[in-house]
């Protein structure tokens, strides 16, 4: 029977010849991720020891990642001990894959994994985050779980009881317009289907404006894919996906891709044509509440936000500096921009970037999540709005419930900068 | 009976429910302080223990959407709420099931703060006005999960089972 691409790849990891949506199955993990949230992981994977007589001891050391990324440097002393502990326990079990706060390896986990080759095509990967979908741009069938789910993992190197998921097809054909990017693109999506309309299923990715696109818009579609409630978005791996995945992510050897079935039985197909899409804005408080920006009326925003794991990558930056680069952002906005890792700063330094955007007037901060969660490096005052390239407007996402998040491109972001309102990029000049 | 002691509305985030400026405490036996903190007589209520278990949240579609921070169902279990929902997002659901905590899946519930529901197996009863909704079932990839008691003690089993048919060197 003809499978999708998410059915072929859990039918792999669970043994079996094929699948179906529905069915309870459970699949071998390939990797699985954590962040600092693994204090809790660590502490209920020692819970499920308890009593049992067994040393506790994780399935596969090299198949556990752990990367520090939402609270660096930590803003806390709770942080800093939660953090000491996981580094306690990494060196006790002998994780390979750990990223410290480090200016040469450190990063965002959904930028680490990939850049780093730990993502491979037709996986299950799994992550004690809601952005694990992003690694779906990479054809691994990636997703989110919880802390107990996770240390269940660690025990057992499976995830138990998963029901397959149903998938909808979505096609974008056509041509991407000056100044439209991937974010315009899956913020439209959501727009179109709404934040619940992909729940408990998966969004695969197909079609010209797809395979034209680079593994960093891929990671863009996938990482917001969440975002419309999907269990994960996937792309199905192609030319472009080895093209990464040897040069940029340095992996040797054979990697073998797949495609789903042609006949494989959708959930529902959806078509978009990318030559008529604007740059989008998600307004208040819900990221499918998505009008072109020409619709969004004259909001003037204090704080402009570049980074995190949908949009602080090189061409994130490059389109940024395009922008800015020799003018000066307007007095009254403050400006912040957060590499997705340290690898990108320093490819941005190498190529210029950032000087453009420093001298423009903007503050670079550290790789990391910076303020995307709200828990430091750039609060919100009472009543002050936020122009931000991250993924969530919830209220008090980052930090203030009296202020208010609106979602857009880098090009957006950085075309809003020089007037301080929220702003058409294709309007200026050049 | 059950009391209605908060009515939401759809896409309630977990922002919402365990504010991420809480999120370097991850102990269960230490969220509960911080459920619905941006609702602040609401959570002073929680914490002077004025909600007695069994109380109800009910919310329309989608609750617990956003991230996978699983404080934002230790939270809500920490004081043995009960959640009535049009539906969930698919990793709260999770989280909630793995750690215990109750919850109805319930697509045409309407009621209001001070109403005493019946929740039966198949459907609750507003007693205050009347009305009978109907209760979808749990997805029965979770059932042995319930039925073990959360994913912990469900872990535990498989474990102890793995380790037993292995072969002795
Ligand atoms: S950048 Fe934001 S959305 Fe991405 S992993 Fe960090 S906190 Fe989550």
């Amino acid at each position: 029977m003809a499978m999708t691409m998410v059915e072929k790849i859990l039918a792999r990891a669970s043994g079996l010849k094929k699948v179906t949506a529905g069915e309870v199955i459970e699949p071998k993990v390939s990797l699985a991720m954590s962040h600092e949230n693994a204090a809790l992981v660590i502490n209920q994977f020692l819970e499920i020891y308890k009593d049992t007589g067994l040393k506790p001891k994780v399935w596969d050391p090299n198949k556990i990642a752990i990367i520090f990324d939402h609270r660096v440097p930590a803003e806390s002393s709770k942080t800093a001990t939660n953090q000491k502990k996981i580094r306690e326990f990494v060196a006790a079990q002998k994780i390979k894959k750990f990223h410290d706060i480090r200016g040469d390896e450190g990063g965002i986990c959904h930028q680490i994994l990939p850049e780093n080759g730990y993502v491979l095509p037709g996986t299950v990967v799994v992550g004690t985050d809601s952005h694990t979908t992003s690694h779906g741009a990479l054809g691994a069938f990636s997703f989110g779980i919880g802390a107990t789910e996770m240390a269940s993992v660690w025990a057992l190197g499976r995830v138990l009881n998963v029901e397959v998921p149903r998938t909808i097809k979505v096609v974008a054909r056509g041509k991407f317009g000056r100044y439209v990017l991937p974010k315009d693109f899956i913020l439209y999506l959501i727009g179109k289907i709404t934040a619940e309309g992909a729940n408990f299923k998966v969004l695969e990715y197909h079609g010209p404006a797809i395979e034209k696109m680079p593994t960093s818009g891929r990671l863009t579609i996938c990482n917001m894919s969440v975002e419309a409630g999907a269990t994960s978005g996937i792309v199905p791996p192609d030319k472009e996906t080895l093209r990464y995945l040897k040069e940029e992510a340095g992996v040797k050897g054979k990697i073998e891709i797949f495609g789903p079935d042609p006949e494989a039985e959708y959930d529902q197909v959806i078509e978009i044509d990318v030559s008529e899409l604007e740059p989008m804005v998600a307004c208040p408080h819900t990221v499918d509440n998505v009008r072109p920006v020409g619709q969004v009326g004259q909001v003037k925003v204090d704080q402009i936000v570049i980074g995190s794991c949908t949009n602080g990558r090189l061409d994130d930056l490059a389109v940024a500096a395009k922008i800015l680069k020799g003018k000066k952002i307007v007095r009254g906005v403050r400006m912040l921009i957060f590499p997705a890792s340290f690898r990108i700063y320093q490819q941005a330094l190498k190529l210029g970037y950032i000087a453009d955007l420093t001298k423009a007037g903007a503050v670079i901060m550290n790789p990391g999540c910076g303020c995307c969660l709200g828990v430091h490096e750039g609060a919100l005052g009472d009543g002050e709005v936020a122009l931000s390239t991250t993924n969530r407007n919830f209220k008090g996402r980052m930090g203030n419930p009296k202020s208010d998040v609106y979602l857009c491109s880098p090009a957006v972001a950085a075309a809003s900068a020089l007037t301080g309102y929220i702003t058409d990029p294709r309007k200026g000049g050049k | 009976m059950a009391k209605v002691v908060l009515k939401l509305g759809d896409d309630i985030s977990t922002d919402i429910i365990y504010p991420g400026r809480f999120m370097a405490t991850v102990l269960p036996s230490e969220t509960p302080q911080y459920a619905f903190a941006d609702f602040p007589e609401f959570n002073a209520r929680l914490k002077r223990g004025e909600i007695p278990p069994g109380s109800v949240v009910v919310a329309g579609k989608n609750f617990g959407c956003g991230s996978s921070r699983e404080q934002a169902a230790s939270t809500l279990k920490g004081h043995e709420l009960v959640v009535v929902a049009k539906n969930f997002a698919r990793i709260f659901l999770q989280n909630a099931i793995n750690l215990g905590l109750r919850l109805v899946v319930c697509p045409t519930i309407e009621a209001e703060e001070g109403d005493e529901l019946e929740i039966l197996s198949d459907r609750i009863i507003d007693q205050t006005s009347g009305r009978e909704f109907k209760i979808e079932p749990l997805p029965k990839a979770r059932q042995a999960i319930i039925e073990a008691g959360g994913l912990i003690p469900y872990t535990r089993q498989r474990l102890l089972e793995k380790k037993s048919s292995r072969p002795k060197i």
